[in-house]
Order: structure tokens, then C-alpha cells, then sequence
């Protein structure tokens, strides 16, 4: 049982490329089963997201499972030149694991820690469910891997700071005010991005909203969609005491605040802080603002280099998550071995033997009066006892292992026999499994 | 007996330090618990302490710079502790706890007992009043300074626009304005009972409420200053910078009134 991984992503292939290979979710369950039927192949997965498209395998043997996926990626999409074949990746064994772990946690990611692949892996999984092409290894693997991302994202604070202009106004009017619950913001002049990152506010517990603008119509109209409070634009530097943070975006050619303004303003609000987001180019707020007390200004540039510092941030926390991967993919790969049904019917089998033996050879001696045959006797009588004690076990093992939802008795027989505990050399194998796990829920519907 | 309650107080505070340190860098919830068990142990065996040394002595323990400083810390890590469950800002131990260690090491270095009887008056109950009201406000006080250093620091990150890692480590300015401002809005009232209770004190040991006395002269300064904060805060609507620096400022008087006035001006107050 080997897990490969063949694919492509943004960091191999441009999006024209990406496109013409990408899986359409339409033609999902059609893909999986025709990649189901390759002969190399034994259970897979297809994930296809704007910026990957990857599938996942397992497969009898590794090097012609992924030679075999490769062609099924050109094959299926009726291409044949060279430039698809060579944005094609693979990965075998610890490399695949490790390459899905990351891509689950968002380390593979455009923008690293932006958690949206957990989501797209997770339809992927649950499409490969409901066309029933994984197994016990991509069932487990799949979960693990969404555990893995989870663990991340709590043990590192890789998602934690802002990656965009907006969502860094609302980080840093957090770091002003605290919550948000009950603050206000102003929004002067119209603008996507001025509207997003209201947007952002709101949603993090901003609960009225100021709209001043030039034609007082439009602002009337944007008020509605905040349910917010239209203002006359020349009213903004008196409606300013009422609020807590302004986006100023207006395309207006000189200053809509100056310090003076603002010093008014301050005063009358008591001293308490406002927060000035100033987007517009060219600038709308006076810089000079910035060096009253209790005044906070950030212009586009101040946004943008919090953002970048941010995502070296986020870089940072990137490598202690790669710590986290290479401990779980250890983990999981000792699971791997463990499931593997031949050396566990061997080592059960080596290990009655040796019980037998060993009892045999204290008995036997004080035995003394017996016959060759009775000897002979005695040791047939054990043996079938053995034989007949395990048969029930091993053929159970057998047959549950090539059933995808019985994989659990594997390492139910290992604990039960203690084979985790000692080295076991039956099949020249040795078996270290440094974190027994009790076997996972086999029900598929709680993803 | 009690030095190795010292040592091992002293032990804990020190693993509290170290890990408020770490836990101020990484924030790694692991290190916060450890944080909080090490500061509530010591806490404990400092509580522990403090009553043998009481027993001992008969009064409460503060008759002398090594005693003093050892109850202060003391008072730190009790109202911390007391914020620290209130308002879950635990980046702020980082700032605190690391007072009172240097208070519990310092008081080490100072002799351990007075010479001779202590004097009559220290026997009366009005001692153990006076005393813990006047270091439970030192130590909100205390900790008012502590956390307008990390307001001074967040808020220069702010300003500057240069979000370092305190400023993601740090909470929000209005939240460290606002802590700072309730330290003192607690340390003010408990600095105002002290300084009456001394003078009730004073006046049924030697029949006068206020004496001039060098302490009772810098209490009165303390007072005042903290006053004026108030007083800005309220009235004026100081909030953030400069209120910050106000409580900076308070925090070396009490400095000054609690140590340097015990250890270089005479009168009743000084330690012996």
C-alpha cells in the first residue's frame, strides 16, 4: 500500500495551464471513477481548487501508480503537450503525506495561513465519500489531515494577523479600542474597498454606521445598505464627535480634515481615541492629525505595511507548523506500516510459537517417564491447540483487510496481542509505533 | 524556617518572571498555565510566609526594609492575581510579576532582624491597619505602572505605525488606559485610608493627628498627585499619554515615599 500524490498548483503552472486541468465539480464523480478503474490504483481523491488541482492515491506500487495518474490527467482532459506534463508534481510515501498536511494547513497556500483550502479539501473528501472511492488509508489520511490543519491553527497563530488592506483596518481598530461592540464608524466617500472594510467593522461588532458623500443621494442609498445614517457632507467635521473610526475615500483634491478640525473634534469627544483610516489618493486627512493624542491616522501606505509585516508574521509561524507536519506525518505513517495485515499474521503467529516453545521446553523435562511418541504426542496436542486458538483471529484479519471499513482490527489485534511492546522480528520487520492511537470512529458523516 | 519560605517564595516568583517573559514572546497557552500555577504556588508559600514571619514577630511584619518589601510584593501579586482572574490580560504579568521578584530578591539583602524590643506602639492593632492599607495601595499603584508602560509602549506603536511584536502582543490602548486608570482609582481610596488610619493611630498613641513627619510630608505629596490624576481624568478628560506619564510619575513618588524616605530621613517611619 504506497499514498502518492500527482498534481498541480500555482506554484507550478500559471492559471492557463491550471484551467485546462482542473476538474469541474460537475464532472467530479465521472473523474473519480475513471481514475478509480486505472489498474494501479486502489482508492483516490480529486482536489480542484483555482489554485490546485491534486489527487490522491493509493496504489500497489508507487512508481507506476503515479506514472499511471499522470497519464490519466492528460488523457482525461485530452492534452497532450509537453508543457501540461511538465507542471505536473508527484509524491510518494513520506513526501505525500507531508504534502498533504501541508496543503490541509494552508502552509502550500497563495497567501500562507488563509484557511479557505481546509474548506475546499474537506468537499473534495466528501465527494471521494459519496462516490465511494476512498478506503481505510484516504479515510484516515483525510482525517488526519484536517486534524493536523485544526491543531495549526490553534498551536501556531498562522491565520491569525491581517492579510488584506481591509481586515488590517479592523485588525488595528481592535488594538485601538478593544472590542468593537457599540463604536462607530464614518464612512466619507464611496469605494469598494472602503465599503469592504466597513463591511469587516461591522461584522466584527461595529453597531452604527455614518455615511457622509458629495451627492447626498448616493449617500442616503449607501446608508441603507448599512442601515446606517446618511450625513450632509458639509456636516462631516461636526458629525465626526459621534464617530469612533473614519474611512475616508473621497476623490476630493485638498484636505476634507485638518488638524485643527480634528482638535475640535478630539476636544468635544472627551479625549477618547478615533481611529482615522485615510484610503484616499490623493490624501483626504491632514498627516499632521497624526500628531494629536488620542488620534490614530493610517493612510493606504501605513495599511499596506502593516499587511506586509503581517505576512512575514505569518512566515514566522510557518515554520513551527512545519515541526507539527513532520511529527503527525510520523505519526500517521507508523499507522500505515501498522495497518499493513501480512507482518501483524506473522508476528501473532511468531509470538504463539515462542509461547509454546518456551512453555514446552520448561514442561517437557519434568516430564520424564514419556515415550518419543508421547513426546511427539505433546507437542502435536499444543500445536493444535495454538492452531485452533488463532484460526478464528487471522482469518478474520484477512478478510478485513481488504474490506475499507473494517481496517480497525489491525490495530485492535496489536494492542490485544501486545505486539506494539516488543520488537517482533517475524517478517524481518520491526514495529515501532511511538504513539499508539485508539482506532478513529469509523462513521462517515462526521466531516 | 522562614528563610527557606524566602527561598522558595522567591523560587516561584522567579519561575513566574521567567515564564511571563516567555509567555509575553510567544503566547503559547501551554506557558500561560505554567505562568499562573508558579505565581499562585509562590503566592501561596509567600501568604505562608508572611504568617510565620507575623507570628513570630507579634505584629504584622513590616517593621523593617527586609520585612517591608517583602509584604509589598506581597500586596503586588494579590491584586495581580485578582486582575489577572478579572480581566484576563495575562501579557500583564510580564510587567508586574517582575516587580515583585525584584522586591522579594531585594528584601534578601537587607538585615534580617531589628536590634532590640521593638518599641511599645508597634504592638497596637492599629499597626496591621495602617500598614495594609498603605501597601495594598502602594501595590495598586504599582501595578498602575505597570500597565501605563505597556499603554506607553502600544500606544507608540500605534502612532508610529510600526507593528512590531509588542503591538500583536499587547492589548488594545483603551483597554490598558482604561486598567491603569481603575489601578489607581483603587490605590487612591486605600492611599486615603492609610493615611487616616495613621493619623487616628498617631492620635491615641501620642495625642496628635499629624505630626510633620517626613513619611506623613511624602505620603501627602502621593496623595496629592494621585489626586491631580483623578482629577484630570474626571474632570479634564485626560485619557491615554499623558495620563500614562501621570501614572509613571506617581509611581516614583511612592517609590520614594515607601523606601527612600524609611531609609534616609528620620522619624517613626524609618526602619531600624
Amino acid at each position: 500500500m504506497h499514498i502518492v500524490v500527482v498534481g498541480l498548483s500555482h506554484k507550478t503552472a500559471s492559471v492557463d495551464v491550471r484551467e485546462k486541468l482542473s476538474f469541474p465539480e460537475a464532472r467530479l464523480p465521472d473523474a473519480l471513477s475513471c481514475m478509480g478503474r486505472l489498474d494501479p490504483v486502489n482508492e483516490n481523491l480529486i482536489l480542484s481548487t483555482c489554485n490546485r488541482v491534486e489527487t490522491y492515491a493509493t496504489v500497489k506500487e508507487p512508481n507506476a501508480g503515479s506514472d499511471g495518474i499522470r497519464k490519466f490527467f492528460l488523457d482525461y482532459h485530452d492534452l497532450v503537450d509537453e508543457k501540461y506534463a511538465n507542471s505536473l508534481y508527484s509524491y510518494q510515501g513520506r513526501d505525500a503525506v507531508r504534502h498533504i498536511f501541508r496543503v490541509a494547513a494552508s502552509l502550500d497556500s497563495m497567501v500562507v495561513g488563509e484557511p479557505q483550502i481546509l474548506g475546499q479539501l474537506k468537499d473534495a473528501y466528501d465527494h471521494a465519500l459519496t462516490n465511494k472511492t476512498t478506503g481505510v488509508v484516504l479515510n484516515r489520511l483525510m482525517k488526519k489531515a484536517i486534524s493536523v490543519a485544526k491543531r495549526i491553527r490553534t498551536e501556531t497563530k498562522i491565520a491569525e494577523s491581517a492579510v488584506s488592506i481591509s481586515f488590517a483596518a479592523v485588525e488595528l481598530a481592535r488594538k485601538i479600542f478593544g472590542e468593537l461592540d457599540g463604536k462607530s464608524v464614518m464612512l466619507a466617500g464611496a469605494g469598494e474597498m472602503a465599503e469592504l472594510a466597513a463591511k469587516h467593522l461591522v461584522n466584527n461588532g461595529v453597531k452604527s454606521v455614518l455615511v457622509a458623500n458629495r451627492t447626498y443621494e448616493r449617500a442616503v442609498d449607501l446608508a441603507k445598505e448599512f442601515d446606517g445614517r446618511p450625513v450632509h457632507y458639509e456636516d462631516l467635521a461636526s458629525e465626526m464627535k459621534h464617530a469612533d473610526i473614519l474611512i475616508a475615500s473621497t476623490g476630493a483634491p485638498h484636505y476634507i480634515l485638518t488638524a485643527k478640525d480634528m482638535k475640535a473634534v478630539i476636544k468635544e469627544r472627551k479625549n477618547r481615541p478615533v481611529f482615522l483610516i485615510d484610503i484616499a489618493v490623493p490624501r483626504n486627512l491632514d498627516p499632521e492629525i497624526n500628531k494629536i493624542d488620542n488620534v490614530y491616522l493610517y493612510d493606504i501606505d501605513d495599511l499596506e505595511s502593516v499587511v506586509s509585516s503581517n505576512i512575514k508574521e505569518r512566515q514566522k509561524e510557518a515554520e513551527s507548523a512545519e515541526e507539527i507536519i513532520e511529527q503527525e506525518t510520523d505519526i500517521f505513517l507508523s499507522w500505515l506500516r501498522s495497518i499493513d495485515v501480512v507482518p501483524t499474521i506473522v508476528a501473532i503467529r511468531d509470538k504463539a510459537e515462542a509461547i509454546r516453545r518456551s512453555e514446552l521446553d520448561k514442561s517437557l523435562p519434568r516430564l520424564s517417564g514419556l515415550s518419543d511418541k508421547q513426546v511427539k504426542q505433546v507437542e502435536a496436542l499444543t500445536q493444535a491447540i495454538v492452531n485452533k486458538l488463532l484460526h478464528e483471529p487471522l482469518v478474520t484479519l484477512k478478510r478485513t483487510a481488504s474490506d475499507p471499513e473494517g481496517g480497525g482490527h489491525v490495530e485492535s489485534a496489536r494492542a490485544l496481542f501486545g505486539l506494539d511492546s516488543e520488537t517482533t522480528d517475524g517478517a524481518g520487520l520491526t514495529v515501532e509505533n511511538p504513539h499508539p492511537q485508539p482506532p478513529l470512529p469509523r462513521g462517515e458523516g462526521d466531516i | 524556617m522562614d528563610r527557606i519560605l524566602f527561598g522558595v517564595t522567591l523560587f516561584f516568583y522567579f519561575l513566574a518572571t521567567f515564564h511571563y517573559l516567555l509567555y509575553l514572546i510567544n503566547q503559547r497557552e501551554g506557558i500561560g498555565k505554567v505562568c499562573q500555577i508558579s505565581a499562585i504556588t509562590g503566592f501561596g508559600l509567600h501568604t505562608l510566609a508572611l504568617i510565620h514571619l507575623a507570628v513570630q514577630a507579634g505584629h504584622v511584619p513590616i517593621t523593617n526594609l527586609r520585612e517591608s518589601l517583602f509584604f509589598f510584593a506581597w500586596a503586588i501579586v494579590l491584586i495581580y492575581l485578582f486582575l489577572e482572574y478579572r480581566y484576563k490580560i495575562r501579557v500583564m504579568g510580564a510587567f508586574i510579576i517582575p516587580i515583585a521578584f525584584l522586591a522579594v530578591l531585594s528584601s534578601l539583602s537587607f538585615p534580617e532582624a531589628s536590634v532590640g524590643a521593638p518599641p511599645e506602639y508597634l504592638h497596637s492593632p492599629w499597626l496591621g491597619v495602617h500598614a495594609t492599607f498603605a501597601f495594598l495601595s502602594y501595590s495598586a499603584f504599582s501595578i498602575a505602572f505597570g500597565v501605563a508602560i505597556m499603554y506607553i509602549i502600544q500606544e507608540r506603536q500605534l502612532k508610529h505605525r510600526s507593528v512590531g511584536s509588542f503591538y500583536r502582543r499587547l492589548p488594545s490602548v483603551e483597554a490598558l488606559d482604561e486598567l491603569s486608570y481603575k489601578a489607581v482609582a483603587m490605590g487612591f481610596p486605600l492611599l486615603t485610608l492609610a493615611i487616616a488610619s495613621g493619623s487616628i493611630w498617631a492620635n491615641s498613641e501620642w495625642g496628635y493627628y499629624w505630626g510633620w513627619e517626613p513619611k506623613e510630608i511624602f505620603s501627602f505629596i502621593t496623595w496629592i498627585v494621585y489626586a491631580v490624576y483623578l482629577h484630570a481624568r474626571l474632570i479634564a478628560g485626560w485619557r491615554g499619554r499623558k495620563a500614562a506619564y501621570l501614572a509613571v510619575i506617581g509611581f516614583l513618588v511612592v517609590l520614594f515615599t515607601f523606601i527612600g524616605v524609611s531609609l534616609l530621613m528620620p522619624g517613626r517611619h524609618a526602619f531600624r
